[in-house]
């Protein structure tokens, strides 16, 4: 069953005088239950290919459908609703709200969803603990290491049990051990709840746990590899 | 209402994020809401008095007239209606209470000057309430009856004669034929008002008294009636409306004294008018506010979107921030106005201004009052207006695109 497909996906930027393109006829299908790792320099279109499929950029031509349903062309509201019923972000600078504490954030996106109290209590806690933050469920993200707000923020996006999961860069700012942990994480969620994954990065480690590595150039898609077969 | 849950949250939180500025918004909310309900009360204060005062001043809330007596009011133009008859409409009537009253020009001589004055002739016992004259603060005494040979004056209008209790002076008027009216009075009692204007208008004798000198015994020029609240004097109009015919006039007081009824007005517009104006100073404030709030908060607006956040809900979250300020600095406000006014209800001396204030008919002593509709007021003006003031930022904020705000540096 395909969890994203894009079909021809074209999107420029103005730089300048310039015109930047972000997205040069990109077309990918992904299976449900996929890791696939978007690689490519910056300026490569990784990005912007995460930002279309998780539905906040909009391409200038060209489809984009998650889980079978096209998203380009959806009102804000509707795009919103999809984004928090659908899919899980996780953005390479942490990106808590800091008014609220550790359980606050990963509670966040069940409350708006409407979860009863006790429910997304309950919840916030296990996943919590699930990713090696007990203890330290009442701190706010500046009493944090970067490392633990990066947890928060998996841990806010696998909350509701979205079908896919989306991350920018999620190691960037990460030393080594922590990134280890962070892609050990992913993999167990992958493997356990059939979340599917894709991960923009230019991190060699990152592309080494991913099963399907898709190369990116001047935004267009210039090698696709299975990396379970190799 | 889950979502109110979460916004509510983060809007009070927010709100703290930035003490120091949050405070001196709050400062400056609270002591604009104070300006607004303490200046209120001040002039509410000084109009109701000059309201009050004008009415004690003989209008009463109500009063009948022969048709020409306004614009004549001499002793031709009397009540068409005999003063035993009036007796027997409105002795049973739902009135605080109600007299009839020869009421005429007339010139008041001492053997050192004379003046002119407006004559009273009146029932002692039936004028008690309706008049602004304490009967037992009068020097000398008041008036005892009906028949009584004397005559009251105010203090200030002794001095100016040069007269004191138990001298003579005379009043001289015109009877119904058009010839002079006079006769010699002892003056029995000096009496105090709250404006020396007052005291130097009004002499009072008994109306027997003043319809045998005038020549129309068992008549009357003026009937004042009065009500419960002179803000609301329909119920007394109806009733007195309901017993006469079209051979008199009835008029509301502010219709007989249109400067204190248009007083009353302007002064209710005036208030208005000075909420606003206090407020759209508070409004660049809270506006800059809520715009540095956002704008510091860009990205994590961003987020909000990007984690599927509706932009009506972001929009909403600066609104609930706004007027949680805006609440916070009316209470405080509250509280600050009631705990000024109220020490000061009992009165304030501005006996150094009060030439200048009896220009304006209004008493040297002021009485700030707590009026329950211009606290009311206040808070809807502020809560209303803040709450359009807050819709520009709100409304950005919830227009920003995800990815340009995630991508904006902190």
């Amino acid at each position: 069953m395909t969890a994203v497909r894009c079909v021809d996906l074209c999107k420029t930027y103005r730089q300048g005088d310039q015109d930047i393109k972000a997205l040069d006829h990109v077309s990918i299908e992904i299976e449900k239950g996929g890791f696939v790792c978007l690689s490519a320099p910056s300026g490569g279109g990784k990005t912007t290919l995460l930002n279309a499929i998780g539905g906040l950029d909009i391409p200038d031509s060209g489809e984009v459908y998650v889980a079978g349903q096209r998203i380009d062309n959806l009102s804000k509201g509707d795009l919103a609703d999809l984004r928090l019923r659908q899919i899980g972000f996780v953005f390479q600078a942490y990106n808590l709200i800091p008014v609220l504490t550790a359980r606050e954030n990963v509670e966040f996106v069940m409350q708006v969803q409407g979860v009863p109290a006790a429910e997304r209590k309950d919840k916030a806690h296990a996943i919590l603990k699930e990713v090696g933050l007990e203890g330290l469920e009442n701190r706010r993200p500046a009493e944090m290491s970067g490392g633990q707000q990066q947890r928060v923020a998996v841990a806010r996006a696998i909350a509701s049990r979205p079908a896919l999961i989306l991350a920018d860069e999620p190691t960037a700012n990460l030393d080594s051990k922590t990134s280890d942990e962070l892609m050990e994480l992913f993999t167990e969620l992958n493997e356990h709840h059939n979340t599917t994954f894709i991960i923009a990065s230019h991190d060699q480690r990152v592309m080494n746990y991913a099963n399907r590595l898709i190369r990116m150039l001047d935004g267009r898609i210039v090698d696709d590899i299975d990396q379970r077969a190799a | 209402m889950h979502l109110f849950g979460v916004l509510f949250q983060l809007a009070w939180r927010n709100l703290w994020r930035n003490h120091r500025r949050t405070i001196i918004m709050l400062s400056a909310i609270s002591v604009g809401v104070w300006a607004m309900i303490f200046m209120t009360a001040l002039t509410r204060g000084m109009v109701d008095q000059m309201v009050v005062d004008g009415i004690k001043a003989l209008p009463g809330h109500v009063q009948i007239h022969n048709p020409d007596y306004l614009d004549d009011p001499s002793v031709n133009n009397r009540i068409p209606i005999s003063d035993a008859e009036l007796q027997q409409k409105f002795a049973t009537g739902n009135f605080v209470a109600w007299s009839s009253r020869v009421k005429v020009p007339a010139v008041i001589t001492s053997e050192r000057d004379s003046r002119g004055v407006t004559l009273l002739g009146i029932d002692p016992a039936a004028e008690r309430d309706l008049s602004f004259v304490k009967y037992d603060e009068v020097d000398g005494r008041f008036l005892e009856d009906a028949n009584d040979k004397g005559i009251v004056i105010g203090r200030k209008l002794a001095a100016t004669l040069e007269t004191e209790i138990g001298k003579r002076i005379v009043i001289m008027s015109q009877d119904p034929h058009n010839e002079i009216a006079d006769r010699g009075f002892r003056v029995v009692g000096l009496y105090t008002a709250s404006t020396g204007a007052v005291e130097e208008a009004f002499a009072f004798v008994g109306k027997s008294t003043a319809q045998k000198m005038l020549g129309i015994v068992g008549e009357t020029t003026e009937v004042v009636f009065l009500g419960d609240d002179y803000r609301d004097v329909e119920a007394v109009y109806e009733s007195v409306v309901a017993e006469v015919d079209g051979s008199v006039v009835v008029n509301r007081w502010y219709d007989v004294d249109t400067y204190l009824g248009t007083m009353m007005k302007v002064m209710d517009g005036f208030v208005l008018v000075w909420v606003v104006v206090i407020f759209l100073a508070l409004s660049f404030g809270l506006v800059n506010t809520l715009v540095m709030a956002v704008f510091e908060r860009v990205r994590e607006i961003g987020l909000m979107l990007a984690l599927g956040m509706k932009p009506g809900s972001i929009l909403g979250q600066i609104v609930i921030e706004s007027m949680l300020l805006l609440a916070l600095g009316l209470a405080i406000g509250n509280i600050l106005s009631w705990a000024t006014i109220i020490p000061l209800e009992s009165g304030v001396d501005i006996s150094f201004v009060g030439k200048g204030m009896e220009m304006i008919g209004a008493a040297s002593v002021l009485y700030p009052k707590l009026n329950l509709n211009d606290v009311v007021l206040a808070n809807v003006v502020v809560l209303v207006l803040g709450f359009l003031a807050s819709l520009s930022p709100a409304w950005r904020a919830s227009r920003y695109e995800p990815v340009e705000a995630l991508a904006k540096v902190g």
